[in-house]
């Protein structure tokens, strides 16, 4: 009997083509290290793993915002709520809270599936909140709740991309789930390179000149990629800036796709978030002038609720006959998860003034963003401090995206073992120190610039030990590879 | 300014192509009339809950204790959670780092892939590897993966039953592959088709394929693997929308060349897993709270558990109900003029094929509507009652049916399929007798008298199934 086995040859080539950094070699590796019997690890590291490859903060001793999660265990067990014991337990705003949120579901069942959009009360307060953040009018119909925001950027390629000579425009660096969809989509990544020197600036002569070679070459540019503020990056755009970019896109009737995930991750106050709804309709854009999709989640900010999957993207400036088409997509996979759906629906409408947990509330968000603030800065410090390596500062998001000038000898070792010359420093890292990094050839980069990305999540008492032990082993690589 | 960039001329063909009928026109014209204030009765999707089904008591303690680990430390936790909920919480939170709110590893947590796999073990009586278990946000969401891996273009085929769950056809066509079918028959409570099957080598030896043939389903299948048509075949059981379980005969003698089998003979095996995980990784993992859910699936409390007993009485009430409503709805739809419905032996749907006069069918044409569409319209608007459409999941060409799920509660169900009873015998009364009224004039005034009535439904002629059924 004949059989096709799927063997690498007969594998979907997207699939092939896919990569995805954040969770690639040297985390890999690093799993691997983790499971060898303790006494090996203890003679090949100084002491255990730590992972800053990923923006994953409870995974490294955040903790939850406490009102959410009693809204949330609440609504995943409503029986709670006819039990008088649990008002010994619960704050009396959470409980209100969750009796809301039930009542705006059908049945006050949280295991049905909800509508293919989400739940609409939930949509309701969302759009709400987005409304009270810019002082524009957000409709609830715009509104499509996901599993993250990752699902929404796949869902987005998919309508965009029809073959390989439909292009998007896409930072460089970049998180890699754009290029990882854009290949899985059959797409091809249209680049733009951000400005090191300058604060990692996005400028309107790069991005027309990108356009206009991608269209010397027969590619259809369909939508630009903004990530605000940015990953890896961190930076955080200037108002007018967003301004040009909105201008555009809306002259060459591109599709702005806006990842706005880490908009309450902002450490300098210098900057603030705008989102580019708001920008847009500041300038007197409508849904006429600019088609315009704005991703949030629920891993980020200062929530960091990575494991519950929650997020939405906020869709306007489309004909119904697009919208249509969204909402079917959607509606394969039924609903996104509803504890998700309630998630997104607390970040952007949490305690006001007023509200029993608000002062709780209060105190735990700022005790984490300005951690995260500390954090950034004595990273970027001690980035700054070795010999080769600049650093911009971190002015939002959650990561460092150091460069290395590696020495020539450095560039040709790793050569010689077939490994990019940051994946090669990455790797040493690893071993000497257990700090896992991610290269940054995994995001792009300026081709014969090397960086690695670096989270600021570990906790900080945690901090010390990680630049000293980096410290030392950056010292001793330079001093192994330079002239 | 420019024209918009994402309209429908240049939107991706394949979304275009790709049909949901679950959520489709009936489930959008049912919300709007729900919108009006009508009551409407959702059975178009298997959504339990949102009929009245309550959720298990023990899963739900366990995950709002994982949600909420401070109560865990509360003095007073066990005034309200029962202590084997609370030891379970904690088992699963030491699975994670970082509890509920941390990103796992992609394949989900290893300590409930763990459990999985010796429910499987237990289950089937052979190993199981955690290393090949991929927890998943729901199980759509793996279906689309592999699809994902195996579709490379149009040259790639997967073999699909039909009926089908519209799933595998929307998700091949996003992917832009081939929708093989084969078609289950009706006659035969819903077993393989072998007259399509010889039907289909007939097609095939005319296109020049030689076939020496002892099994004609056997070398129809053989056939279509040689010519790298079809790279996996789907088998749903119990059925959806169909209910049958498969005996274990026929799974043996269907289950050619499947999935799980090529990935173990692939080489290079652990390359190939390396791909699917980042494939799979992109998502970063599957929610927390999710995989929870089947850990505790897959553990439920054992006897001698405090909450042991509570949990079988709640499962087994909703079983042994399910299997009632299984049996009023499918004796309620064969008592109905013109409706055949073979039994749900598994899965949560009913299936009834329902003759359409000719009439009907005309009537559905001008109306611009596929008739089993015009049919479930009508239901709606008279009843309330939300079916999907057979059109949406595959039928044989003049072969109608309609799904609903045998989810309604018990207590529901008589007037429901009275409601449904009334309908179909007014629609079937309009529709066989139209046309056979005669005006008669009498003294000068004219009056309408019925010629006959149909002594029995005019038989449907079953034509011969088209290779490529249409999804409306």
């Amino acid at each position: 009997m004949a059989s096709t086995p799927l063997t690498l040859d007969t594998i979907n080539p997207k699939v092939l083509e896919c990569e995805y950094a954040v969770r690639g070699e040297i985390v890999i590796l690093a799993q691997k290290i983790s499971h060898l019997p303790l006494i090996i690890i203890i003679i090949m590291l100084c002491s255990q793993i730590l992972y800053c490859n990923i923006g994953n903060p409870q995974s490294l001793g955040q903790q939850p915002i406490t009102f959410f999660r009693e809204v949330l265990a609440l609504c995943d067990h409503p029986a709670l709520l006819e039990k008088a014991e649990t008002r010994g337990l619960f704050s009396a705003d959470s409980i209100e809270r969750a009796s809301e949120i039930l009542h705006q579901i059908p049945g006050r069942a949280t295991g049905a599936y909800s509508h293919s959009q989400g739940i609409k009360g939930l949509r309701d307060k969302i759009a709400a909140g987005i409304e009270a953040r810019d002082g524009y009018p957000a409709d609830p119909n715009d509104i499509f709740l996901t599993d993250g925001a990752s699902p929404a950027v796949h869902t987005m390629m998919q309508l965009l991309i029809r073959s390989k000579n439909d292009g998007i425009l896409c930072p460089i660096p970049q998180y890699p789930l754009y290029s990882a969809s854009i290949a899985l989509h059959g797409g091809t990544l249209v680049p733009y390179y951000l400005n090191e020197a300058a604060g990692w600036g996005l400028e309107i002569a790069e991005l027309k000149n990108q356009l206009e070679t991608a269209k010397s070459k027969g590619i259809n540019v369909r939508a630009l990629v903004v990530i605000n503020p940015g990953n890896p990056t961190g930076q955080v755009l200037a108002e007018n800036n967003q301004k040009q970019i909105v201008d555009f896109c809306k002259d060459e009737g591109l599709v702005l796709l806006a990842d706005e995930v880490y908009q309450e991750n902002i450490y300098v106050p210098d900057k603030q978030f705008q989102s580019f709804k708001k920008v847009a309709r500041s300038m007197g854009y409508g849904e006429k002038d600019i088609s315009l999709v704005s991703f949030q989640s629920v891993s980020k900010g200062y929530y960091g609720e990575c494991g519950k999957r929650g997020g939405y993207m906020e869709v306007t400036g489309f004909s119904p006959e697009i919208r249509e088409q969204i909402y079917k997509l959607a509606s394969v996979n039924l609903c996104s998860n509803i504890s998700g759906q309630i998630l997104a629906s607390l970040v952007m409408n949490p305690p006001k003034v007023g509200d029993e947990s608000y002062e709780s509330y209060l105190a735990e968000k700022h005790a984490i963003l300005s951690s995260l603030a500390r954090r950034a800065k004595q990273l970027e410090d001690a980035f700054n401090s070795l010999k080769g390596v600049t650093c911009n500062r971190a002015e939002g998001a959650m990561y460092l995206f150091p460069n290395i000038d590696l020495p020539k000898r450095a560039i040709e070792a790793a050569k010689a073992v077939n490994t990019a010359p940051d994946a090669f420093y990455a790797r040493r890292l690893l071993n000497a120190t257990g700090i896992v990094v991610v290269p940054g050839s995994g995001f792009g980069q300026v081709p014969g610039t090397w960086h690695f990305r670096c989270t600021i999540l570990p906790q900080e008492d945690k901090i010390p030990a990680i630049v000293s032990r980096l410290t030392k082993f950056h010292k001793g690589f330079m001093d192994e590879f330079c002239d | 300014m420019s024209s918009k960039s994402l309209d429908y001329e240049n939107l991706n063909e394949n979304v275009k192509k790709c049909q949901y009928a679950v959520r489709g026109e009936l489930y959008l014209r049912a919300s709007e009339l729900q919108k009006e204030g009508k009551k409407i009765i959702f059975t178009n999707v298997g959504n339990p809950h949102a009929l009245g089904q309550k959720p298990l008591t023990f899963p739900r303690q366990v995950v709002a204790l994982c949600q909420a680990p401070f109560l865990l430390d509360d003095p007073n936790v066990g005034l309200v959670f029962p202590a084997d909920a609370i030891a379970r919480a904690k088992h699963y939170l030491s699975m994670t780092s970082g509890g509920l709110g941390a990103y796992s590893d992609s394949r989900g947590l290893p300590g409930i892939r763990k459990e999985v796999a010796e429910f499987i073990e237990r289950r089937d009586g052979y190993p199981s590897d955690p290393e090949l278990i991929f927890l998943t946000g729901g199980a759509s969401i793996g279906v689309m993966q592999i699809l994902n891996t195996i579709i490379r273009g149009a040259h790639d085929g997967i073999l699909v039953p039909v009926p089908q769950y519209p799933l595998y056809s929307a998700t091949i066509s996003l992917l832009g592959g081939s929708f093989v079918p084969y078609y289950l028959e009706e006659t035969a409570n819903w077993g393989l088709d072998i007259g399509n099957l010889r039907q289909s080598v007939t097609q095939a030896r005319s296109q020049g394929i030689t076939i020496s043939v002892l099994n004609v389903a056997l070398a129809y299948l053989v056939y279509l693997c040689i010519c790298d048509k079809v790279r996996a075949m789907v088998i749903i059981n119990p059925g959806n929308p169909t209910g049958q379980c498969l005996s274990e005969a026929n799974l043996k003698k269907d289950t050619i060349t499947p999935y799980i089998e090529i990935l173990f003979n692939a080489h290079p095996f652990m390359l190939l897993q390396w791909r699917r995980y980042t494939r799979f990784s992109i998502s970063l993992s599957p929610n927390v709270s999710g995989q929870i859910f089947m850990g505790l699936m897959v553990s439920p409390p054992k006897p001698g558990d405090i909450s042991y007993e509570r949990y079988v009485r709640e499962s087994k009430g909703i079983l042994e109900s399910l299997r009632r409503r299984a049996r009023i709805m499918t004796d309620g739809f064969n008592s109905c003029r013109n409706v055949v419905c073979n039994f749900t032996e598994g899965a949560m749907y009913s299936f009834p094929q329902i003759r359409l006069p000719p009439k009907a069918i005309e009537a559905a044409k001008s109306a611009g509507k596929v008739a089993d569409v015009f049919y479930c319209l009508k239901l709606l608007e008279a009843t309330g009652i939300s079916t999907v459409p057979g059109s949406g999941f595959g039928q044989k060409e003049g072969v109608f049916h309609l799904r609903t799920t045998i989810l309604p509660a018990e207590e529901d169900m008589p007037a429901i399929m009275a409601s449904f009873n009334k309908f179909n015998d007014e629609f079937m009364e309009q529709y066989e007798t139209r046309g056979l009224f005669k005006d008669v004039k009498r003294n000068g005034e004219t009056s309408t008298c019925c010629l006959h009535k149909l002594a029995s439904p005019e038989k449907q002629l079953a034509s011969p199934p088209s290779l490529i059924p249409t999804f409306m």
